[in-house]
């Protein structure tokens, strides 16, 4: 069954706290060179194949797993012939 | 006059709504479950506070797929009253009856604290009782209540007198000492074009009764019922 891994991460220009802060510890952790984190979410969908299954996980993504406001989304389809089968 | 307050699984300002609106207000008031699909004779709507959905995905995305926002959204669009507080104002904006969206806090803590509103515009059925520049005293308590728009969409607000209200100090002055939880312009509520939808951060149901220390967010249920009886 294709498994597809949506990436939803803050719009370029829109302030993450959370990455801000993530960064901010990164540095004092010795890190340095560290500019910029952006903190996100990573959710994977297992669905069955069909012909429209990228335009609907278009869809979804408009719809529900991202907020078009203030998130941007990328949409990877997992690779199925990994081990010389389907996983 | 017929108040409804939508519950949601997870929604915890339910009772607080119902308690501001029944014995404070002396309005009838019932829940509604968000299974069902009629509000019934409701005239005035409310969205409670609380963590609808235990706030998964993000703090509102869900709840708007509830039966019952089919009703809701039907409601507004009939330009009758609708009132959304801080979860319900997450749910107002992720459903696309308010423009714009809630972060997380600036600070990354869940901020509980009174805080000073400065009120922008009376043309609302929720203010038309408080006069313009007047400041009032209520309670926060959220996590994500980080108003963020594009910059189009805040000219917008600005231009339509869709921003109801301000975190300001107690001498009214908006600066960024004042503002709680980062957002935009120090917004800490807004409406639609037409202003019968408005959605705010800050309870106005636990800012009802002085033994809780204030009374004024009985200021905004008041201005509904006034409005609502003389039209």
């Amino acid at each position: 069954m294709p498994k597809a891994l949506v990436y939803v991460t803050f719009k370029a220009g829109v302030l993450d706290p959370q990455g801000e802060a993530v960064r901010g510890a990164l540095s004092s952790l010795g890190f340095k060179g560290v500019n910029d984190v952006r903190v996100g979410k990573f959710i994977e969908i297992e669905l069955e194949d069909t012909d429209d299954i990228l335009a609907d996980l278009e869809r979804m993504c408009q719809d529900l797993l991202a907020n078009p406001v203030i998130e941007d989304y990328r949409i990877e389809m997992a690779d199925e012939s990994a081990n010389g089968k389907r996983r | 006059m017929q108040f409804a307050v939508i519950v949601f699984p997870g929604s915890n300002c339910d009772h607080d709504c119902y308690h501001a609106v029944k014995d404070v207000l002396k309005q009838p008031v019932r829940f509604v479950w968000h299974k069902e699909t009629s509000l019934g004779d409701a005239e005035v709507v409310i969205l409670p506070g609380g963590f609808s959905y235990g706030d998964y995905l993000r703090a509102g995305a869900i709840s708007r797929f509830s039966p019952i926002m089919r009703a809701v959204t039907a409601h507004a669009r009939e330009g009758r009253p609708l009132l959304g507080i801080c979860n319900g104002f997450q749910c107002l904006t992720e459903s696309g009856l308010l423009p714009g969206a809630l972060k997380r806090n600036e600070s990354l803590r869940f901020v509980c604290d009174d805080v000073w509103l400065k009120c922008e515009t009376s043309r609302t059925p929720f203010t038309c009782g408080i006069e313009p520049e007047e400041i009032l005293k209520m309670t926060i308590a959220h996590g994500e209540g980080n108003y963020f728009c594009d910059s189009e969409t805040l000219a917008t607000l600005e231009e339509n007198d869709q921003i109801v209200f301000r975190y300001v100090n107690a001498e009214g002055d908006v600066n960024p000492k004042s503002n709680p939880n980062g957002s935009m312009e120090n917004i800490a509520g807004i409406c639609n074009l037409q202003g019968n939808v408005v959605g705010l951060m800050p309870h106005p149901e636990r800012s009802c009764d002085s033994l809780l220390g204030g009374e004024d967010g009985l200021r905004m249920f008041m201005s509904v019922v006034r409005k609502v009886v003389s039209s």
